[in-house]
């Protein structure tokens, strides 16, 4: 149980997605210029993350893996590692439209409020790193390091953790950029080149927490 | 071969190397150009990688353009994508496995890589292969030239080498100069990219 809050704390704070992997970076720009919209996208980004993590973390231990129980029985135990890339990419665009169809179908006031989002975060890089990351995660120990996934809760925890970081990170942006439209900044620095900066800084507040260790 | 290397097509090469720049200007593939700069070598590598596979996704895809289904074209790309990604990631962990140590999972994450995405979208779809594929590298390279750019003011002021080779004298150090260690951090990418952009909008605004 200790374990599990401590993987869920440190994928929010101490490992988060933006400012420590830049992960999801280009919708992060895009999206983050006001805050009702960055909200919307943040959801969306939490809610898939908890579907395909969780998924991929399956699939890479009873099928690609040469000791999973399906590989096993199916193939007799061959080495499928190489394919990662290419299931997990199909794995998240698929469940990605089978999301965006479900909550069509049974929720048209979230549609509304997602719709427009859903598609964008099949290419979304903070989807793909976190099943990346996690892939990594499991040949870790989980006695000595606090960041190994070793159980299908544990990549529960994994996931909601980075969601609710990369959240949270898109939301504090989104706030600054609402309040910076009344500054007055260099002209060439506009838009862009004082979003990064805005950014950098943040991460250097989200710097003080790297300590962190529950 | 004089069709082959027509205006136009040195046009398709050459504009996104500085005016139509895939990170500086379209804001593309900001993810990886930020997480693999905290030094030069991993940076080449990665510029060099992408721009393989920008190159030889933009043929294939164009190549094929006429053949695939509206409906499924993502689906498509994006296989094509990660087969290349696949190939490239085994070649690296071959011949340069420190690197793609350093590396981790960008190389995987290339496969998401809005560059790639964009380029095949807006441009292979449409376009024939030859001008797809200068198309391909012409962003592959704008895109390796900033993150050689960022790499090296990083390694340089935040371990004072290059390639890992020690360039500042001891001498300066006697003098009491430091690396500035925070260089190494991820925020310090952030603001020196923000610090790159600034510098080429206001020398482009200049010529305009």
């Amino acid at each position: 149980m200790e374990h599990f809050f401590s993987l869920f704390v440190r994928s929010i704070f101490v490992d988060n997605m933006i400012f420590s992997f830049f992960l999801g970076m280009c919708s992060y720009l895009a999206v983050s210029k006001t805050v009702k919209t960055a909200v919307g996208l943040g959801i969306a980004v939490t809610f898939v993350l908890l579907i395909t993590v969780p998924v991929d973390y399956l699939l890479q231990t009873q099928v690609l893996d040469e000791n999973g129980a399906l590989n096993q029985a199916l193939l007799g135990g061959q080495d499928l590692t190489f394919l990662a890339f290419i299931l997990f990419i199909a794995v998240i665009a698929g469940i990605v439209q089978l999301v965006e169809m479900v909550v069509e179908r049974f929720s048209p006031s979230l549609y509304a409020s997602l719709g427009i989002f859903l598609p964008l975060i099949a290419v979304n890089c903070a989807i793909m790193g976190a099943s990346l990351f996690m892939q990594q995660r499991i040949l870790m120990d989980p006695a000595t390091e606090t960041k190994a996934i070793g159980c299908i809760a544990d990549s529960l925890a994994y996931a909601l953790g980075s969601g609710i970081g990369w959240l949270l990170a898109i939301v504090g942006l989104a706030a600054i950029r609402e309040k910076m439209a009344y500054t007055d900044v260099p002209k060439p620095l506009q838009g862009l080149g004082i979003t990064f900066i805005t950014v950098g800084l943040m991460a250097m507040a989200f710097m003080c927490l790297s300590g962190l260790d529950l | 071969m004089g069709k082959l290397f027509s205006k136009e097509n040195q046009e398709v090469f050459s504009n996104p190397l500085n005016l139509n720049n895939p990170v500086v200007v379209q804001v593309l593939g900001i993810c990886s150009a930020l997480a693999v700069t905290s030094q030069l070598k991993p940076a080449i590598v990665m510029g060099l990688s992408v721009t393989v596979i920008t190159a030889f996704s933009n043929l294939i895809i164009s190549l094929i353009r006429k053949t695939i289904p509206n409906r499924i074209r993502i689906i498509v790309q994006l296989v094509v994508v990660a087969a290349l990604v696949t190939i490239v990631s085994m070649i690296l962990k071959a011949y340069v496995y420190d690197v793609s140590v350093m590396l981790s999972v960008y190389v995987g994450l290339i496969i998401t890589n809005c560059i790639l995405m964009g380029r095949l979208e807006a441009f292979a779809m449409q376009n024939g292969p030859w001008e797809s594929f200068l198309d391909g590298i012409g962003n592959g390279i704008g895109y390796a030239i900033i993150l050689v750019v960022v790499g090296f003011a990083r390694e340089l002021l935040g371990a004072g080498s290059i390639l890992g080779f020690k360039v500042l004298p001891q001498a300066v150090y006697d003098l009491g100069y430091m690396d500035n260690g925070m260089m190494t951090m991820p925020a310090m990418a952030l603001i020196l990219l923000g610090c790159v952009i600034w510098a080429h909008r206001a020398y482009n605004e200049e010529k305009k």
